[in-house]
């Protein structure tokens, strides 16, 4: 009796999480005062250079996506964000491993992949959103920033 | 990341080209086969629940540990709920319309397994609370994958990487 109020409680619980992950996931928010880092002081958004890219940043935007090993929906974000980029010349797509970045892991408190910032023009974190992102989201989020 | 097969993933419903049924890229399988395997696994997770702490629980431990470990070390093809679904359902479905790689439903199965370990150390120390907790984790994760496609690794993967790096940073 007790074993079945455990797996019914467990299942309950589990739907509940999982509705919420599911409404979540993919939601794009705005990245100032999203950030957990004691040090910043100033309102300002922080930055994100080609130095800590590795690549060259958009002339419009960049999309930054924080990837990992064993991440089927970062596969996913992946072909949605590069689909929606190849049609558009200044806007680019950078994924970077998150285990090989764990200082940028750290300074956006990036806790799961895929996530997600999007850059304006000048390298700055304007947008951010974790799991999987359909294209609606992603042009959403764009024509916000753009 | 395996990303041999580069179908792109959109919402719209378009002319493209559909995705090849046949032989995919390596590494990569059909993401309906793990659902169904999670499925399974759900059931035998919530009877070990419910039969805790009889002989019968310990059985059906010592089976899902073969199950999860059989993926685990020689990968999901070996899985004995995959290979129901490959030849029991699968025929009955139409061919898959999109491919995922194999690494991580593989890794949620040595997760799985790593829970079911710490229920029969549970059991094997007279602790059947042990075995309970740890069989509810299982079970939340399986059920969260086979009913949401709740990717396990996703969550877990990288917090363990932080954590791992920030022990060796402090030491």
């Amino acid at each position: 009796m007790a074993g079945l109020l455990v797996v019914v409680g467990v299942l309950v619980l589990a739907t509940g999480f999982g509705f919420w992950r599911w409404h979540t996931d993919g939601t794009v928010r705005d990245a100032t005062g999203a950030v957990a880092s004691p040090d910043v002081v100033s309102e300002s958004a922080e930055m994100l250079t080609e130095n800590q890219l590795g690549e060259p940043l958009g002339s419009q935007a960049t999309f930054v996506q924080f990837s990992s090993a064993f991440c089927q929906p970062c596969r996913a974000t992946r072909l949605v964000l590069a689909d929606v980029t190849s049609a558009m010349p200044g806007v680019s797509h950078i994924e970077i491993d998150a285990e090989s970045n764990l200082d940028l892991v750290r300074q956006f408190d990036v806790r799961r992949t895929p996530t997600m910032l999007l850059l304006d023009g000048d390298g700055a974190v304007r947008k951010r959103a974790t799991g999987l992102m359909r294209k609606s989201d992603v042009v959403a989020a764009l024509a916000q920033v753009v | 990341m395996n990303d041999k097969n580069g179908q792109a993933e959109s919402g719209v419903a378009t002319a493209a080209t559909p995705t090849v049924s046949t032989a995919p890229a390596p590494g990569m399988i059909d993401p309906r086969g793990p659902r169904f395997a999670a499925a399974i696994t759900v059931v035998v997770l919530a009877l070990i629940l419910v039969l805790l702490p009889s002989i019968w629980a310990v059985v059906l431990l010592v089976w899902q540990a073969v199950a999860f470990g059989a993926a685990a070390f020689f990968g999901l093809q070996a899985q004995p709920y995959s290979r129901i679904y490959r030849s029991v359902v699968r025929p009955r479905l139409g061919p898959p319309t999109e491919w995922e790689a194999e690494a991580p439903p593989r890794f949620a199965q040595q997760v799985g397994l790593g829970f079911i370990t710490v229920a029969m150390i549970g059991l094997a120390f007279g602790l059947p609370i042990v075995a309970t907790v740890a069989v509810a984790f299982a079970l939340a994760a399986a059920f969260l994958n086979a009913a949401f496609n709740f990717c396990l690794g996703c969550e877990m993967y990288l917090r363990y990487q932080r954590f791992t790096a920030k022990r060796s940073a402090a030491e």
